[in-house]
């Protein structure tokens, strides 16, 4: 399993639309083998493969054994620490004050 | 009222969706729990049953609570060793919780009885079956091949 | 005899070397323990300190046992909550047993009183230090950067 991918690998795999359009399925419906998966895709059992291969190299996707198949699950971490490092400190503020609000509307309410 | 409890919290690094799978699942509960499969429709008032990789039943019980992605408890009665089915059915509840990028998945066992001998062996046997589960998931083996 | 106790139980893919080393380096403990640093000579009778990265120090005591890699027993005492620090001095054992390829690892924490609050903030703290630590050895990263963190 991937020890802590850098961040070029993970721009990389989330460049190819293809790569995306999988991430958009396991995020709709997420533990689906790669029969699943194909079905939704004009493109060969093995370039899913190798794209699904991709993603778990970049932590994007996680899979889990199942007999002879492989469930696959979207990992939403890398995303989100992306989110932290360069968004998250501009929220903040935003969101602080939003919650502020909601809380003098609530007392006023009752 | 006597009982006895056994609690265990464990942190993993995987999503809720990928931790439920891996404990509502038969054929992956079988690559962690030493060959057992944990079966069952997974809805409030299904049967449920923890299976040698024979097919024998170990545990059978019913599912109590079943929350997708959150919560699972198991009415939870032993009946291969005639001391434990003595001692009544129990219950066996998972929390999982997000914890950042994490689950906290914490585990109660309980039987309705002071010091039961059930619960002393449940002790012995969760801490490895959630040590395999923990490395499974996050390291593709587990920890344990063999009890 | 009034006592409560936490007991931690798991079993981590590495030798019982790297886990004693894990457990008794502080440049190792700072990376899945939250950052504190685990300070001693580790010889029996020697004083023992969990250290924050600002050098202030949250528990302390003494090496009671020290067995590598196999027993490590640490009589430690909370200096950072008044109300803790109050309960006194508890005794912290560390057990490493090869398991195959793995080592099973039992923390006992322990404290002379009933209903102590010491114990029920330790068993907060365990499962987490030991979870991180787990992960680290397994995988080389932990699974939990802060202490208390909710999504």
């Amino acid at each position: 399993m991937a020890k802590h991918p850098d961040t070029d690998l993970l721009f990389k795999a989330l460049a190819d639309p293809s790569r995306r359009k999988l991430l958009d399925l396991l995020h709709a419906h997420d533990g689906r083998t790669l029969t699943e998966l194909c079905n939704h895709l004009d493109m060969t059992r093995q370039a899913v493969t190798q794209h699904l291969e991709l993603l778990e190299a970049a932590n994007l996707v996680a899979t889990l054994r199942r007999g002879r198949e492989k469930l696959h699950f979207l990992n939403p971490v890398p995303l989100q620490e992306i989110y932290e490092r360069w968004i998250a400190k501009f929220e903040k503020p935003r969101l602080k004050a939003l919650s502020e609000l909601k809380e003098r509307l609530e007392k006023t309410d009752s | 009222m006597a009982r006895s409890t056994f609690d265990y919290v464990t942190y993993i690094r995987v999503t809720p969706e990928r931790l439920w799978q891996a404990l509502t699942d038969a054929s992956i509960t079988q690559q962690y729990w030493f060959g057992m499969r944990s079966e069952s429709r997974w809805a409030v008032g299904s049967s449920w049953q923890l299976s040698f990789p024979d097919g024998r039943a170990c545990d059978t019980g019913e599912i109590v609570e079943a929350e997708p992605l959150r919560r699972l408890a198991i009415r939870w009665q032993n009946v291969v060793n005639p001391e434990f089915e003595a001692e009544g059915a129990g219950q066996c509840t998972m929390e999982l919780e997000t914890s950042g990028p994490a689950v906290k998945l914490t585990l109660t066992h309980s039987v309705d009885c002071e010091r039961s001998k059930y619960i002393a062996a449940a002790s012995g046997v969760w801490p490895k079956v959630l040590a395999n589960l923990k490395s499974l998931l996050e390291s593709g083996s587990v920890v344990l091949e063999s009890y | 005899m009034a006592r409560s106790t936490c007991v931690y139980v798991t079993y981590i893919r590495t030798t019982p070397e790297k886990l004693w080393s894990a457990l008794t380096d502080p440049k190792f403990t700072e990376q899945y323990w939250f950052g504190m640093r685990s300070e001693s000579p580790w010889k029996a009778g020697s004083p023992w300190k969990l250290v924050t990265a600002a050098g202030e120090v949250l528990d302390s005591g003494e090496i009671v046992e020290s067995d590598p890699p196999r027993r490590l027993v640490i009589r430690w005492q909370n200096q950072w909550n008044p109300e803790l620090k109050a309960e006194g001095v508890s005794l912290c054992t560390m057990e490493l047993e090869p398991h195959g390829t793995a080592v099973k690892l039992t923390v006992t924490h322990s404290i002379e009183r009933d209903g102590s609050k010491f114990i029920v903030s330790v068993s907060g703290g365990w499962p987490k230090v030991i979870s991180n630590l787990k992960s680290l050895l397994e995988t080389g990263s932990v699974v939990l950067q802060d202490y208390e963190r909710k999504h």
